[in-house]
């Protein structure tokens, strides 16, 4: 599909920030988003291709303005409702419960 | 035990979102959470660059295997134990006295994880993906190298199906090296090709 995240000859967007070292991930949600979605799709409910296809439908202003792990957790998240194995209602239910509780989520 | 973010107001929106859809998905049975603890662990402990610098130093030591790599790169990696997923198609290609080779992925971040792990957050930017296929010469430069002008530069769009190597050229001042002391300087950059593996005569300013 042609998008924004069709990059290649792009203009404008500045400087390499480059980063030394091997340090894959930067908080806990990442670490989580990755994992979840590898065990995912290694159990069989949808490939790489799934997830990301579905990237490149989670918007073109939110792509340019997230993170990478953000764009996983878009994709994740509208991969499993499209698979029919969440829906968006249970997951919104379950952050409002996690708020409410208020302890930690990870760390 | 206390944590930073216990104090820290409200949690992270994305931390709320990941930790529903992970805590719903182990409830309904579809994911395991000590699979993701391991997994995570994998990727973050267990594999990285040293792999494919053992790729290259063995290709550097050994020229059958090196004519193996550049042949049939997913079997020759394979031979050194490291395969699966986001691997399974492997290319490797060869940096020589006239060509220099670069990889990235423009559509999203496509890496060969069995040998490099996980890409650095450089490569995965709009910067590097958009600029390095109109002006790989000023990214080089970036990077710390400054290509010769005579020198081809040929830059390798990475897909979901095929991923890149980049064989460097075995620096000059290593001649007699063991397998594992050249693996030691095979540096994660000069395998994306974003830069070329030093001459330690240059690193440790001794050259003659």
């Amino acid at each position: 599909m042609n998008g924004v995240h069709d990059m290649g000859g792009m203009q404008g967007f500045g400087p390499i920030e480059i980063d030394q070292g091997y340090a894959p991930f930067h908080s806990d949600w990442e670490r989580r988003v990755h994992g979840v979605l590898c065990i995912f799709a290694i159990n069989g409910y949808f490939n790489f291709d799934d997830s990301r296809y579905a990237i490149e439908r989670m918007g073109n202003a939110e792509y340019l303005t997230t993170p990478y792990y953000e764009h996983w957790l878009a994709g994740l998240e509208i991969v499993a409702i499209e698979k029919g194995v969440l829906t968006k209602e249970e997951i919104e239910a379950r952050k409002e419960e996690l708020r409410e509780k208020g302890e930690p989520l990870y760390g | 035990m206390s944590h930073d973010h216990e104090h820290s107001g409200p949690p992270d929106e994305r931390a709320l979102r990941i930790k529903a859809i992970e805590s719903l998905l182990i409830e309904k049975g579809i994911i395991d959470e000590a699979a993701v603890d391991e997994l995570v662990d994998i990727f973050e402990h267990r594999i990285g660059p040293k792999n494919g610098a053992k790729v290259v130093a063995r290709a550097w030591v050994d020229p059958d295997y090196k004519a193996r790599l550049l042949e049939n790169g997913t079997a020759a990696i394979a031979e050194l134990g490291f395969s699966g997923v986001q691997g399974e198609e492997m290319t490797v290609i060869e940096n020589t006295a006239t060509v220099h080779n670069m990889v990235v992925c423009t559509l999203c971040s496509c890496y060969p994880w069995p040998t490099l792990g996980l890409p650095p957050s450089w490569y995965k930017s709009a910067p590097y993906r958009s600029r390095v296929v109109i002006e790989p010469r000023e990214v080089l430069s970036e990077f710390g190298y400054d290509i010769p002008d005579d020198k081809e530069v040929r830059v390798w769009d990475s897909n979901a199906e095929l991923r890149y190597l980049v064989l460097p050229q075995r620096p000059t001042g290593t001649e007699g090296w063991s397998e594992e002391q050249l693996a030691e300087i095979v540096t994660r950059d000069a395998m994306i090709g974003t830069n070329v593996v030093p001459s330690p005569d240059q690193t440790h300013g001794a050259s003659l």
